[in-house]
């Protein structure tokens, strides 16, 4: 949307939408980051790429309320005593989501929702369970349009958690984004492969590896982190974040367009990407000294001073996205690229080693919880982007033909992204019939390394664009110019059609 | 040791419990007129009539033998669509540790392998050479067999195959031979010996009216070894005509309350764990 007149008379937006865009117009009137020029020569070349979050920083990007605590000691600014029966914490919950902010304006993480559930389902049968879970479901998908919300079960399994897959391949909702946190030696067989049957009628949940995830914050210095023992939850598209606090901004680097002003490949490595990875922390720090020092957010948010979140728990998010194309072009061979030539996998790997080797050097500013460091995610991409492959996927269409050899190369990857990374499957819908055979697949790729998959099936209404959920039917009807209830699935539509999705390779038998 | 490879797929959902490995072993002892994979059933002769159907010319007759060039393949099927003799070119005699080797790039993907037909019991003992340097590596070791060659009589191939999944294709023999060909008293004693062996994973049944005596197979099973009903899954396949060349290629698919009603029947027999695929 280019001008706020554009907003005001959209036929394509709801009331709510159109709230949003205004708000994002207004914080873009200001004029507050201090931008060398050069940053801004990467900027307009998009090489440097802030995702559009806004001139003037007043929320962190995602916020990640420590949910359990909330429930334990009630929230005095909300007025609202800690729940004492199942009714009372799906109330609860539902008020308290309503005023968690993000980038969206909506919340990005529900939390453990299977752990917060649970103790309340003493005494209270199966069937009345469901039926009062299932009302909460639909007013999360109803209320929350916003594919980005994220909710996670396990790496145990509970009644609870056996209670909300039941009822998610029944409703097919796109919100909330689910993740099971999976653990081969905690999670059984039986959960997990309710699980992927599960996401092969309504492509959710996704599964990630709960062995390595748990890792992630729990060697930090912060004296914040002990008591939790650095607890972690995913939001949004696979965003791997301390709970009780989250990412202050995410802000990416596109390669392929810092690429194109390589003469060489050494150029590239050893001028170019170093120059523009330091021009982006000074960037990203820029963004987190407005939001921590001026726009008050941690001062006045009921949040903070209640203790669900803290500002030593947030972090900057190092994006990254197009290793695939920027690999292709520096090998300059169409017969060598990426997923597919050893050459080009290990110049894909010097290129990554350069970027972790700047955030491991560099300092970020306010993150004690990581140390303060940027920490890297693989970004997933965003609706205008063309020719560019979320973070360091293999492009749709250019998949290797065996799911094995794609697996193998992602584990290689993902290792560098402490805050997320992800592979999505087409798998044939054969694999309904047995969920063991797909568990086997995931337990072999997170023996690897893989530390993040998600199924869908080929003929599932439900797609996962590029880490959020969208229908296909909804998309029809976006193509069609009529405003449909959820952001997402404008956001998905056009990525759905320019990163091509439905050529995404279908695994199956062979 | 050598064996005719048709083919192998590195992943199947539909071979045995969790993700297989599937080897497809080339020639057939029977050959059932509704056959899926007909191509499966004899080994090549090298008359050399698929070399001159191949559109992209990669297969060529060198001293009577049909050689297949892998590279040059557009994998359209002609050849095997325009044989005569109910084979491939594609067939490749692979050594047991070749073959090990193609299985060993699946793993940690895969819970163990499966060897299929054509009918693999024809080559026992590349299979109990197979199955040993599987075993060791801790993958499961399953046979897909028509049941026509007797199993007890490859007592280390059994000690080294955890599991068999057994077609019972027709119970009275004059049917059975109308159908395959072949005699099908082998057949029934695989039965049992599988089941008292505790080795039977699956039995399974390719369903026609009018043609398979279905009623009397479930009513045999069930009589022939009561005490293991709970053992193992018995799987009704609807007969579709898809890939099926000759008298069947027409022949309709049997109705979903038709397939309904064989599964009551097997499960009113006690057989528990029924399914209709």
């Amino acid at each position: 949307m280019s001008t706020v007149y554009d907003v005001v008379t959209s036929k394509g937006l709801t009331y709510e939408q159109k709230l949003v865009a205004l708000a994002h117009a207004a914080e873009d009137s200001l004029n507050v980051l201090c931008i060398p020029e050069k940053t801004k020569h990467y900027m307009e070349t998009g090489a440097i790429c802030d995702l559009n979050e806004g001139h003037a920083p007043y929320r962190p990007r995602y916020i990640m309320p420590d949910y359990e605590l909330a429930v334990k000691q009630g929230c005095e600014f909300l007025r609202l005593d800690p729940p004492k029966d199942l009714d009372e914490l799906l109330q609860f919950l539902m008020i308290l989501y309503r005023h968690v902010p993000s980038i969206t304006s909506f919340p990005v993480f529900l939390g453990n929702l299977d752990k917060l559930i649970e103790p309340f389902l003493d005494g209270v049968s199966d069937a009345e369970a469901a039926k009062k879970i299932k009302l909460f479901l639909i007013y999360l998908d109803r209320t929350i349009t916003d594919g980005f919300c994220h909710a996670n079960l396990g790496p145990e399994e509970s009644r609870a958690g056996w209670i909300i897959l039941g009822l998610e391949k029944e409703l097919q909702n796109a919100v909330p984004n689910l993740t099971l946190k999976y653990d081969s030696d905690i999670t059984p067989d039986a959960y997990a492969e309710l699980a992927l049957y599960t996401s092969l009628y309504c492509a959710n949940p996704a599964i990630c590896n709960h062995k390595m995830h748990q890792e992630t914050y729990k060697q930090s210095s912060c004296s914040f982190v002990q008591g939790r023992g650095g607890d972690y939850g995913i939001s949004s598209c696979y965003n791997i974040l301390p709970i009780g606090g989250g990412a202050y901004t995410l802000t990416r680097v596109v390669l392929p367009h810092l690429a194109k002003e390589a003469n060489s490949k050494e150029h590239f490595l050893q001028e170019l990407l170093p120059d523009c990875l330091s021009h982006m922390g000074d960037y990203m720090n820029e963004r987190i000294r407005f939001l921590v020092e001026q726009s008050n957010f941690f001062e006045t948010s009921f949040l903070a001073k209640e203790g669900f979140i803290s500002r030593e728990k947030f972090l900057p998010m190092f994006g990254v996205a197009g290793l695939a194309e920027c690999t292709n072009m520096l090998m300059d061979d169409e017969k060598k690229t990426y997923g597919h030539h050893a050459g080009a996998d290990d110049l894909a790997e010097a290129i990554m080693q350069v970027i972790a080797d700047y955030a491991a050097h560099s300092q970020a500013l306010y993150s004690e919880i990581f140390d303060n460091h940027f920490a890297l995610h693989a970004q997933v991409g965003i609706d205008s982007d063309h020719g560019i492959t979320s973070g360091v996927r293999i492009p749709v269409g250019a998949e290797p033909d065996s799911m094995y050899d794609h697996l193998k190369h992602s584990a290689r990857f993902h290792k560098f992204f402490p805050t997320g990374c992800a592979d999505v499957f087409a798998f044939d819908p054969t694999g309904r019939n047995n969920p063991a055979a797909v568990l086997d697949i995931v337990k072999g790729a997170f023996a690897q390394g893989d530390k993040y998959i998600s199924f869908y099936a080929s003929d599932s209404d439900l797609v996962r664009i590029t880490g959020y959920l969208v229908k296909r039917s909804d998309l029809e009807r976006y193509y069609n110019g009529e405003a449909v209830l959820q952001n997402t699935v404008y956001l998905g539509g056009d990525n759905y059609r320019n990163a091509r999705l439905e050529n995404r390779k279908v695994r199956t038998t062979g | 040791m050598k064996a005719p490879v048709n083919k192998i797929i590195s992943l199947s959902v539909v071979d045995g419990p969790g993700n297989r490995t599937v080897v497809f072993l080339q020639g057939c002892n029977i050959s059932c007129a509704y056959c899926h994979n007909p191509e499966t059933q004899r080994l090549c002769t090298g008359c050399g009539i698929c070399a001159t159907k191949c559109p992209v010319q990669a297969l060529t007759l060198e001293d009577d033998k049909t050689v297949w060039d892998r590279q040059k393949c557009v994998q359209c099927d002609a050849c095997i669509q325009n044989c005569p003799h109910f084979s491939s070119p594609k067939v490749r005699d692979m050594e047991v540790e070749e073959v090990f080797t193609e299985i060993m790039k699946n793993v940690p993907f895969i819970r163990g392998i499966t060897v299929s037909g054509g009918e693999c019991t024809l080559y026992p003992e590349f299979l109990t050479e197979l199955f040993c340097m599987v075993n060791k590596e801790g993958l499961s070791c399953f046979i897909d067999t028509n049941g026509c060659i007797e199993l007890e009589r490859y007592a280390e191939l059994m000690r080294n195959c955890d599991k068999v999944m057994l077609d019972v294709k027709a119970w009275e023999p004059e049917v059975f031979r109308d159908l395959t060909g072949g005699e099908n008293s082998p057949v029934k004693k695989n039965l049992i010996y599988l089941a008292e062996q505790q080795k039977l994973e699956e039995v399974r049944m390719v369903c026609m009216e009018n043609v398979v005596d279905v009623e009397t197979i479930i009513q045999g099973i069930a009589a022939t070894i009561p005490g293991y009903l709970a053992d193992f899954t018995l799987k009704l396949i609807a007969f579709r005509n898809f890939g099926v060349v000759g008298k069947f290629a027409e022949t309709r698919s049997p109705s979903k309350e038709q397939m309904e009603q064989w599964k009551e029947l097997s499960v009113q027999n006690g057989i528990m764990h029924t399914r209709i695929v």
